[in-house]
């Protein structure tokens, strides 16, 4: 049976009735894993014994008759930027090259005690930044849909689930990192809310964007990870004390009445072919009885920059932690100054440089109320579209990423570039509201994503109307072309 | 030309990295770069909109001042390149 292609409900009706155990569920993972692993490299590292150990664990619960959660005995990996104790968590930086947590993040922990096995950390950029450096041990994965093509972002995560190395994945979004690659790699990315999921020991980058999230093969599974991984955490702050309903029950298959709004600053930069999905799926929530309007979101082409000044601000601050002193790398020098410089010089990476120099400029006395004051202004108006347009639509359809994958190395070349290709994702982060990206067929044999965007906390109107496409359409299943 | 070689310099010194000459000619210019682009914020009529650090209501949350256990000093030193009797050993300062 190719159990590496099934979601996770599934996987979990069969282990029910005994059709297999956990333990050979994770070894069909582990094949499957050693089979494509060199050609997609979305795993930096596997935990091949402990993965075992844990799936043993679940099946003898599971013989006892004790209750178990939907998540139990299912294969899943986390992003390198998420802590996971005793394994190592790198963010692909020779900086942390080392680093093994002493603790889970939260996420991490909620996951593993609904029984998740986890199967190995996933590949991304350099602390979500910039790409990683090869000659420093670490790797970009690769397009299962195709090679030539980026995965995007910080995109292990995404690659994984759609390889089959994992039924679903987590990753952080600061950016579009949950969002742009799932739309590249034809799988589900969700960004909650911000708040909703809890902060801890995620490693921060942009600590008011970032957001963790999961990738999915689908809407249920995505409801059932949610259900798990939401919720108040005394140990961020920032968490939020909301109530968490049963995701389970926003798989609603009907949009009827529903109001979505289409923005047409959105569209506009879209390229022709992605832009025609969008409509064309905006066609068959109308079909299926939502009502479908055009909208004008106008500071949406102020958000990539205030997103640039904002992030790269609060990037300089957070990666200030990085001395050589507690943990990661230590490049040792005669005194104190000359060790933290040296060891940030050798640890660091190009475009992580460029983002902590800038996040200074733009601190400095001399730009604050130029640049950063600016950007929060910017931020505010940001937010106030979305307010504005939520006062009418339950909801926005978007397309998750205004191109398909580019070729591999294309996006690295030029730093704004690469930038520029987020203008559909980071409007999301600076307004703190939830979006979800779901596959919506291809073009040119790479797969298109969706973005559907709502107001704070309103996650299950986003559950409703993905379930109502994907049990409506057969355009959100894509089956890559690589041998997955 | 909106930072010059020598604020590169400085920047680079307050964010504690060492940049090579090639590096700052470099660095300079994809500064630059980036700056020149944000500069399409200046044509924002900001007035008097209020900035948005964070854009939930969030608060500083405060709990009970109340003893309790931390991560075992052993597991904090675990991942520190150099340690010496239960502490962190850096060069030294004074």
């Amino acid at each position: 049976m190719r159990l590496h292609t099934l979601p996770v409900h599934r996987l979990g009706e069969l282990m029910e009735r005994k059709e297999f155990s956990s333990e050979e569920l994770v070894r069909n993972y582990l094949e499957h894993i050693s089979r494509v692993e060199d050609e997609i490299k979305a795993l930096v590292t596997v935990t091949e014994e402990a993965a075992l150990a844990q799936a043993r664990a679940v099946d003898e619960k599971r013989a006892r008759g004790e209750e178990i959660s939907p998540l139990a005995g299912i294969p899943m990996a986390i992003t390198d930027n998420i802590c996971t104790e005793g394994v190592k968590t790198t963010c692909a930086s020779r900086m942390l090259y080392n680093f093994v947590p002493p603790y889970d993040a939260d996420a991490a922990a909620r996951l593993k005690r609904a029984g998740a096995v986890l199967m190995g950390k996933c590949s991304m950029d350099e602390f979500s930044i910039g790409p990683a450096e090869e000659k420093s041990g670490f790797f970009s994965a690769r397009n299962p849909f195709a090679p030539e093509a980026a995965p995007g972002g910080p995109s292990g995560g995404a690659a994984a689930v759609a390889a089959g190395e994992a039924a679903f994945t987590l990753g952080s979004d600061t950016a579009g990192s949950l969002r742009r690659p799932a739309a590249f790699c034809g799988v589900i990315g969700f960004k909650p809310t911000y708040g909703r999921v809890s902060r801890y020991g995620l490693i921060s980058y942009a600590s008011s964007l970032d957001q963790i999230g999961p990738f999915t093969r689908d809407m249920t599974d995505l409801a059932l990870v949610l259900n798990i991984i939401c919720g108040r955490d005394a140990k961020d702050s920032t968490s939020a004390a909301v109530a968490v309903p049963d995701f389970n029950k926003s798989l609603i298959n009907d949009v009827k009445g529903l109001k979505i709004g289409l923005p047409k600053e959105y569209l506009a930069g879209a390229e022709p072919g992605v832009a025609a999905r969008v409509r064309e799926a905006a066609g068959k929530l109308e079909e299926l009885g939502a009502v479908c309007e055009e909208v004008s979101m106008p500071h949406t082409a102020y958000a990539l920059p205030a997103h640039y000044i904002i992030s790269s601000a609060e990037a300089s601050s957070n990666l200030a932690r990085y001395d050589g002193v507690r943990y990661g790398l230590r490049v040792d020098a005669g005194d104190v100054l000359g060790m933290f410089s040296k060891t940030r010089s050798r640890g660091f990476g190009e475009e992580v440089k460029t983002l902590i120099m800038l996040g200074t400029y733009v601190l400095g006395a001399a730009n604050y109320n130029d640049y950063y004051v600016k950007a929060l202004q910017a931020r505010t108006l940001v937010r106030q579209d979305f307010d504005r347009a939520f006062e009418k639509f339950d909801c926005l359809i978007t397309p998750a990423s205004p191109a398909i994958a580019h070729r591999k190395g294309k996006e690295t070349a030029d730093p704004l570039a690469a930038r520029l290709s987020k203008t559909c994702s980071v409007p999301v982060n600076l307004a703190g509201v939830p979006a979800l990206s779901l596959p919506f067929g291809m073009v040119e044999g790479l797969p298109v994503g969706l973005q559907f965007i709502t107001r704070h906390f309103g996650e299950e109107i986003l559950l409703r109307v993905g379930y109502t496409l994907q049990q409506n359409t057969d355009q959100t299943r894509l089956k890559p072309g690589l041998a997955c | 030309m909106t930072v010059s070689e020598k604020d590169v310099e400085q920047l680079a010194f307050f964010s504690r990295l060492d940049l090579t000459a090639e590096d700052k000619a470099a660095y300079t210019k994809s500064l630059n770069t980036i700056l020149d682009y944000l500069a399409m914020l200046k044509e924002l009529d900001t007035g008097a909109v209020e900035p948005a650090a964070h854009v939930l209501p969030v608060k500083n949350v405060f709990r009970e001042d109340s003893l309790r256990q931390g991560l075992e000093r052993e597991l904090a030193l675990a991942n520190a390149p150099e340690v010496e009797e239960g502490a962190f050993v850096v060069p030294r300062i004074v």
